[in-house]
């Protein structure tokens, strides 16, 4: 039976990128002039040279924090959408620290990575204390924070590090020793990708394996239960979106550093919102965020290659994210069929239903 | 200039006025669906695909009205399919707004190339843009005449629905049943109100009063449309709602703060000091003003839950 769950969530997400890609290549064919070589490149671009695939890895990693952190957060039933802003002034303060901080070689980038997850964590915990202390609509109080932040972080560029000969917004050089070493040669591929990949385990067996994550998670499930089999609300809660939060800040951190030898950003960069796209498809589960994040980065790139060699715009990537985070957390999508699937087990051959009926 | 002459200068205060009016539509959009007990996060979306459709159909058509028109409407359809994902597919508002969100930013910007060629700004679009009004005897007024007469149209319907909605959410059986289902919907169910065609209802309201503030944004602030023209003015919009306590008044009073706090930007920026900190302005207020909102609720509800369940009181209060 346990099996089945899994297999039915693992194909409805199959089926629910299917059904988004088929309209890719359904808006591709009605409005590029050459449509199969455009769909080549966005589904096969990424594989065919080895810089392209490692183009996949960068824009993966910052896609795997804020992975992570949302999966955590929507666990726990408070809705914090800060993961954005929290992402943007981990990135910042660790440009801040890149620039002002003068620390010998190794020590410098794990100083400053923690600094930025600490920021992060600060960050994200603002909504979070408001909700629990004075019950704040989280969701509202953490969008105003976003543009806090951002105000914020811009702010201390401009006033402190600002690289007065530049026409745009940026920041003097980083220290050398503060730069994140690249790993793989010939790439961009930096180190941040083994903290990407500690955070991965860690936030695993803390979620499933620790008295903590199971505590969080039956908060999150059934915030009764929990209250009367005497788990501490406000604290499993608040431990929680403290992790998150760190992840994010560290994935801006790592980001800044790994990425950048300045600070560049024009804008929010919006991986806290993409996170929110791969904790969907990864069903909150730090495990699978890699291959969500896999996912979302490959389809960009691929989008990106496409753009460059036909007359195909790259955006339309966006409607497919669009289509499938709908249909993944519409509940009713092929809930008829699971249904059946769960009372007749034998049967062979289901036919598929879009089940609108519930 | 100084600071003082600036603020209290005609020019600074007609562009707070202006700054507010896509605002306000916006604060109406959530103001509606909170009223119905539904989170639009999908503000946003529907304003920045309205203000997409407005500029394109009135291009095609050779008038503005039409525009306005046809933005509405695609307004009021976007909000009968976001309703359809979360009501009948049972799809999480909050998710499913973020989804509509994302698609749209990335997805306006798709239909403006495949519609126009164009990529960025609609600029070669030969769109229309929608009439000022100059309001007779008003505008003789010296001062007040030059603030408050000579705006877009769209400025005066904003402040008229605002007076629209406060009569139709307390004078309307309508208006009513949408604060019933918001406050307890198996109590309205009780008494044979179908909650779910009210949350239709009440997110296809919300996409009309987005649709004008697309449309705002788009065929009257500027005359063309460009990426992410809305720049976050639906969350601002949301925001303007809950700090009014859903209330068309008191998201008002909050619209009218965003817009001051936007023209002062402006205007400080121009001055070359740091203008990030005045850009913050607002959202730290409306953050406290939220948290001020909640602790009111919180002692207001206080008594009445003492009263009965002993058991469920003290449990909101561990929560």
């Amino acid at each position: 039976m346990k099996k089945f769950k899994l297999d039915f969530n693992l194909i409805r997400t199959l089926i629910a990128i299917g059904i988004a890609l088929l309209l890719a290549l359904i808006i591709i064919l009605l409005t590029s002039d050459e449509p199969w070589a455009a769909f080549g490149y966005f589904i096969a671009g990424p594989l065919r040279n080895p810089k392209r695939f490692a183009n996949v890895i960068e824009a993966m990693l910052p896609l795997v924090f804020t992975g992570l952190s949302v999966s955590i957060i929507a666990r726990t039933g408070v809705f914090n959408l800060a993961s954005e802003g929290s992402l943007f002034i981990g990135g910042a303060v660790a440009a801040l620290c890149g620039v002002l901080l003068p620390l010998p070689s190794v020590i410098s980038p794990v100083v400053i990575l923690l600094i930025g997850g600490l920021a992060g964590m600060l960050a994200l915990l603002i909504p979070t204390l408001l909700r629990v202390k004075w019950n704040a609509n989280e969701i509202v109080s953490s969008l105003m924070l976003n543009y806090v932040l951002y105000y914020l972080g811009t702010f201390l560029i401009r006033t402190f590090v600002r690289d007065p000969d530049s026409g745009y917004l940026q920041s003097t050089a980083f220290h050398a020793e503060a730069d994140l070493p690249v790993i793989i040669p010939g790439t961009r591929i930096h180190a941040g990708a083994a903290v990407a990949l500690i955070c991965v385990v860690a936030l695993y067996l803390f979620l499933f394996r620790s008295r903590l994550g199971y505590k969080i998670r039956m908060v999150g499930e059934n915030p009764k239960f929990s209250f009367y089999s005497g788990i501490p609300y406000a604290l499993s809660i608040f431990a929680a979106q403290a992790v998150a939060g760190f992840v994010c800040g560290l994935g801006g951190a790592t980001e800044m550093l790994g990425m950048f030898d300045c600070y560049k950003w024009t804008g929010l960069p919006g991986y806290g919102w993409d996170g929110i796209i791969v904790a969907t498809l990864a069903r909150n589960n730090p495990a699978w965020v890699p291959l969500g994040a896999f996912f979302l980065a490959y389809m960009r790139v691929g989008a990106d290659i496409m753009t460059r060699m036909t007359d195909v715009q790259n955006e339309v990537v966006s409607i497919i994210q669009g289509v499938v985070i709908i249909l993944l957390v519409a509940e009713s999508f092929l809930a008829g069929w699971k249904k059946r699937r769960t009372f007749k087990e034998a049967t062979e051959g289901v036919q598929l239903e879009g089940g609108a009926k519930a | 200039m100084n600071v003082g002459q600036l603020i209290f200068s005609t020019t600074f205060l007609a562009t707070v006025i202006r700054m507010t009016t896509p605002i306000l539509f916006a604060g109406l959009a959530g103001l509606i669906a909170s009223q119905a007990g539904v989170m639009n996060l999908a503000v946003e979306s529907i304003m920045l695909t309205s203000a997409l459709a407005g500029v394109l159909i009135s291009a095609w058509t050779g008038s503005a009205w039409i525009g306005l028109l046809g933005a509405v409407l695609i307004g009021i359809g976007m909000g009968f399919i976001i309703a359809y994902t979360a009501f009948t597919l049972h799809a999480d508002m909050v998710l499913n707004g973020v989804a509509f969100n994302l698609m749209m930013t990335g997805g306006t910007m798709f239909l403006m190339y495949v519609a126009t060629g164009q990529k960025g700004t609609s600029t070669g679009v030969p769109s229309k843009v929608l009439p000022t009004v100059s309001i007779p005897l008003l505008r003789d007024i010296p001062y007040v005449g030059e603030v408050l007469s000579g705006h877009n149209v769209l400025t005066y319907i904003a402040m008229a629905f605002t007076v629209l909605m406060f009569y139709f959410l307390f004078k309307t059986k309508l208006g009513l049943r949408i604060r019933m289902v918001g406050e307890n919907p198996a109590a309205a169910e009780s008494v044979g109100i179908n909650s779910k065609k009210i949350k239709y209802l009440a997110m296809c309201l919300s996409g009309m009063f987005a649709a004008f503030g697309g449309a705002y944004m788009s065929m009257a602030y500027m005359s063309w449309f460009q990426n992410n023209i809305t720049a976050g003015r639906g969350f601002i919009g949301m925001a303007a709602s809950a700090l009014g306590g859903n209330m068309p008044l008191g998201t008002l009073m909050a619209s009218l703060l965003f817009g001051v706090a936007d023209a002062v930007a402006n205007t400080i920026s121009s001055l070359n000091l740091p203008s990030e900190l005045v850009s913050m302005l607002p959202y730290v207020i409306t953050i406290i003003g939220l948290v001020y909102y909640s602790i009111y609720l919180g002692r207001k509800k206080a008594p009445s839950a003492k009263a009965g369940k002993g058991a469920k009181k003290e449990e909101e209060k561990t929560a």
